[in-house]
């Protein structure tokens, strides 16, 4: 009955089962430790992913290594978004800690220990070579969230959020799910890597292929935000508790990056020429939609919450120039690309809402845009981080934010696409009023409180190197530039 | 030639200056960030005056290069160096520094290490736009600037501050967002280079150069700024504190008409020829309408950004008459605006820090109670119109010499500037310095200090040595110019 039983290799996975026995470790350590902080929690949490980090640099090999039955497949590519995603969650905890303690009826260890399940899902969503992996992944980030969602259980806001969270992620994971039984149907493979190679016998399903293409780009839309699968994006960036927005707005856009180089471009990229069609639609209309209403904003979870789905259009822009015509010739370059922007993007988004984290105190949310107010007065460093990031997310040199939009752009105007490089600029441009709203609310506005802002020295010690960083990435991009084009350049 | 990276000092040290100065922190020690801007900007000044005495006068091609690598992904390099034609602004930008720290030195008296940081910084930036030879580089410096004067004119403005700050910023955004896409553009068609130098002999079609050539006048046009996009230049001004006009007038307009030489005209040369009627026109139209509108302005700040609209419409009405004479005449006129609309902004701001108002009709015989300060704005008023031995009217000469040459036309509405720049600058003089003592305001003003009135005499100089003997100016654009009309001549179509 065993015989065709092979033990597989546990190594390239050594990182999630680190990650998924801690996880467990912590929600047992935390139910039975007096603690009514949670700091045991919290630091065994930071040190959970600081392991996985550990494990992941010394485990990996250079080529790419394919384990359980190839569902799992482990490369440069995943190893490089893996770390991005513990460096993320590390600084999202460190951002998130007081808040939380300052908030008794929030601050438990399921927090981390729901985070770090989150994060073991996205892991898997970054290594998965199957669609049913993509899938366990993708759900055991997805179900995370919206329990974390709804952790603030007294609010309606957050209750309502989660609720609408779930019932549409849910329908999108359904979309997802009816898609690939199309393709399995249609190539008789589960498998991306086989996938890709069956599609010269499929040739003749081919109705089908594309049908179930579009269940699955829809499915994937949804999950980035992308419109008009957008809807639930600022609610639940309104309702979720912030350091919980924080976590929905970081590092799950490496996954969603992983998941779309493995399931278009390495699965289905035979079919390039029908994605690609549907995702330069998606991507104007998000850059457009995001940008606009973002400008009617009063509330700044909400305004980040359009500016993510402008961001995430834009960086699609590098995904959709990728193949032109069939020829490949300027794939490395623009995938590159829009792994570069996700990587800006996140590291704008943790300062942003570090800053907002920072200013949040008990009983008051700092999640009001006039909140901001006179911010240069109360804290001119942070006021001029904040200043930093919001220019860098409008794309103005020399921060980070401006190579990322030049990457794409670039990528872009390669295939002779002006007219979509002119129309992400002139949407840049719309967008850039809203983030210097916030600048002038901060600097040139009076402050309506005189309440001096409290943090810890970690977290100032923290959001300083972030806010840093937004500025020297963006004065030396070269070096994580060059790590996105290796890590392609060696994986597909 | 040195050895010392002198243009990598005139850009960082001015930059590194502006961070030490924000190190003082609060108000409190103001005193301590005034001295120390102020030392910032006289370092900042003494890096680049061996760019002036070092300078080879005979050499077209650039001199003080450096070339480092610094995006290898993308080409792109730390690429500086300067020729004729933007020497002499590094040294406008570098010295005008100076006025302004000295302009805002008693009159800030909040937020004072971030008011000189930002001016510090952006000086240093400016530098950067002027010597950058890598498209990129100049694309950098060129956004970056912007966001120290948007929180210049948005924190120490006027009432209207936000709306202007926020206009100045979205309009100048637009302008460079599509200069970046022709700049990526040009990239690929050069064979993965940023280098401006390379692009300068790229061979490109008649078509894609009049893009191109549209898209970087969209940039340039808006920042000069020429009719029509040049709305935003009054909101700025008059809202803007005296340094901040300061700066935006004599450096800033100055920013895009140095686009013009250094990206339209080389990169587009045929492009520039097809399109130099439209040019031309637009210029005229900035020359004489916006003349008109100045006549008509009761705040005087505005009158004088009116003003500096229709002095830079001669400015590029001088560049694409494709004539050494013209385009060295636009160059001295950059020069000489840079150092008269200084100069008269500073002037307002005295009497604004005095009386607060910038209304024409608030004021009337100043000369009564402020003598000095009444005779040295005589000079700048008089060098705004262009009276001989003003450093205003050898730019204006040479540009209406040069367009009599080209078509009679063209000539006689642009010498009606002169009627026009006489009649809004005397008029406004008279309104405001002559007659009776309008009100107790003007009864109790008090004449200018020490600080102010050195500030003017060192203006007044730079003035009169310009317009007496402009030969050591001319004389180190001459070989730049001749070899750019040389090159613009030779068409580059393939």
């Amino acid at each position: 009955m065993f015989e065709n039983f092979v033990i597989p290799d546990f190594l390239p996975a050594a990182p999630e089962m680190f990650l998924a026995i801690m996880a467990m470790t912590i929600l047992m350590i935390d139910l039975f430790a007096k603690d009514a902080r949670h700091s045991i929690a919290f630091w065994l949490a930071q040190l959970t992913l600081l392991g996985c980090a550990f494990i992941q640099v010394y485990t990996s090999t250079p080529g790419v290594v394919y384990t359980f039955s190839n569902t799992f497949v482990d490369d440069s590519l995943g190893d490089l978004l893996k770390i991005f995603v513990y460096l993320t969650m590390i600084v999202v905890f460190f951002y998130s800690r007081t808040y939380l303690s300052d908030r008794p009826d929030m601050n438990k260890g399921e927090y981390y220990v729901l985070a770090l399940m989150a994060t073991l899902g996205m892991l898997v969503m970054i290594s998965a070579n199957n669609f049913i992996t993509v899938y366990v992944g993708l759900e055991l980030l997805s179900l995370s969230l919206y329990a974390l969602v709804a952790m603030n259980r007294d609010s309606v806001q957050a209750t309502e959020a989660a609720m609408k969270y779930f019932v549409l992620g849910a329908l999108a994971s359904g979309l997802l799910l009816y898609g690939m039984s199309m393709i399995y149907g249609a190539t008789g493979s589960l498998e991306i890597t086989e996938i890709a190679q069956s599609f010269g016998a499929a040739e003749g399903n081919r109705t089908v292929l594309v049908f179930g293409l579009v269940f699955m780009v829809s499915g994937l839309a949804f999950k980035l935000g992308l419109v008009p699968f957008h809807m639930w994006i600022p609610d639940v960036y309104h309702g979720a508790p912030t350091p919980v927005t924080l976590l929905i707005g970081s590092a799950p856009k490496f996954a969603a990056f992983a998941l779309i180089m493995r399931l278009l471009v390495s699965g289905l990229l035979p079919l390039a020429q029908d994605w690609q069609g549907m995702l330069v639609i998606m991507a104007v209309l998000s850059m457009a939609i995001g940008n606009l209403a973002a400008i009617a904003q009063s509330n700044i979870k909400r305004m980040l919450a359009y500016s993510a789905i402008s961001h995430m259009g834009f960086m699609l822009l590098g995904i959709v120039t990728g193949v032109v015509s069939g020829d490949p010739r300027y794939a490395l370059n623009a995938y590159s690309s829009a792994m570069f922007y996700v990587i800006a993007y996140v590291l704008m988004t943790l300062g942003a809402f570090g800053v907002i984290l920072l200013m949040a105190r008990a009983g008051f949310e700092a999640e009001e845009l006039s909140d901001y107010k006179g911010l240069n007065k109360r804290s001119p460093w942070f006021a001029f981080i904040m200043l930093m990031v919001m220019f860098s997310m409008a794309g103005v040199p020399p921060f980070i934010g401006f190579f990322a939009k030049f990457s794409v752009l670039q990528a872009v105007v390669a295939t002779g696409e002006i007219w979509l490089a002119v129309v992400a600029v002139i949407f840049s441009l719309i967008g850039a009023f809203y983030y210097l709203r916030v600048v002038k609310l901060m600097y040139f506005d009076k402050p309506e409180t005189e309440t001096p802002i409290e943090a810890g020295i970690h977290v100032r010690l923290l959001l300083s190197a972030n806010g840093l960083a937004v500025a020297v990435l963006g004065i030396f991009p070269q070096v994580i530039m060059t790590l996105c084009a290796y890590a392609l350049l060696t994986s597909f | 030639m040195s050895n010392y990276p002198l243009l990598s000092l005139a850009i960082w040290v001015p930059i590194l200056a502006g961070v030490i100065v924000l190190m003082t922190g609060g108000d409190r020690n103001a005193p301590l960030a005034r001295v120390l801007a102020l030392i910032g900007a006289i370092a900042g000044f003494l890096v680049t005056i061996p760019l002036w005495t070092g300078f080879d006068v005979s050499h077209s091609g650039m001199q003080f290069v450096e070339l480092h690598n610094w995006i290898p992904r993308f080409n792109i390099n730390y690429h500086l160096g300067v020729d004729g034609i933007s020497m002499l602004f590094v040294l406008l930008n570098a010295f005008i520094t100076i006025i302004v720290v000295a302009a805002g030195w008693e009159v800030i008296k909040t937020k004072v290490a971030q008011y000189m940081a930002a001016f510090l910084i952006m000086s240093g930036l400016m530098n950067g736009i002027f010597t950058a030879l890598d498209g990129i580089l100049f694309y950098v410096f060129f956004e970056a600037s912007l966001i120290p004067l948007y929180l210049i004119i948005g924190v120490w403005g006027g009432p209207n501050r936000v709306y202007a700050a926020i206009k100045f910023f979205l309009y100048t955004l637009l302008g460079s967002l599509l200069f970046l896409v022709a700049q990526m553009y040009l990239f690929f068609k050069a064979g993965g280079s940023f280098s401006i130098l390379d692009w300068h002999q790229l061979p490109l079609d008649l078509t894609p150069q009049i893009w191109v050539f549209l898209a970087f006048m969209v940039a340039f046009a808006v920042k000069v700024p020429m009719w029509p996009v040049h709305t935003w230049l009054p909101d700025a001004h008059v809202e803007a504190p005296t340094g901040g006009s300061i700066v935006l007038a004599a450096i800033a307009l100055k920013l895009g008409a140095y686009g013009f030489l250094r990206f339209s005209l080389p990169i587009a040369p045929d492009a520039s020829h097809e399109l130099a009627g439209l040019l031309i026109a637009l210029s005229l139209i900035a020359v004489v309408y916006i003349g008109f509108v100045a006549l008509i302005q009761t705040d005087m700040k505005k009158l004088v950004a009116y003003s500096s609209i229709a002095h830079m419409g001669f400015v590029t009405l001088g560049f694409f008459m494709f004539s050494p004479l013209a385009i060295e005449g636009a160059l001295v006129q950059m020069i000489s605006h840079g150092f008269v609309s200084g100069a008269m902004f500073f002037c307002i701001g005295v009497m604004y820090d005095r009386v607060h108002s910038r209304q024409i009709a608030d004021y009337g015989g100043v000369v009564n109670t402020m003598p000095k300060f009444a005779a040295l704005f005589m000079l700048f008023t008089m060098a705004n119109a262009g009276l001989p031995a003003t450093s205003g009217f050898v730019g204006e000469f040479m540009i209406i010499l040069a367009a009599v040459k080209f078509n009679f036309w063209v000539a006689f509405l642009a010498a009606t500037s002169l009627i026009l720049a006489a009649s809004y600058s005397l008029w406004m003089y008279k309104r405001v310095i002559f007659g009776d003592v309008a009100n107790d305001h003007v009864k109790e003003l008090t004449d200018i200090g020490g600080r102010e009135f050195i500030i003017l005499a060192v203006l007044a100089l730079c003035t009169l040595w310009m317009g007496l003997y402009p030969q050591p100016f001319t004389e180190v654009m001459h070989t730049s110019v001749n070899d750019l009309l040389r090159h613009v001549a030779v068409s580059k179509i393939q």
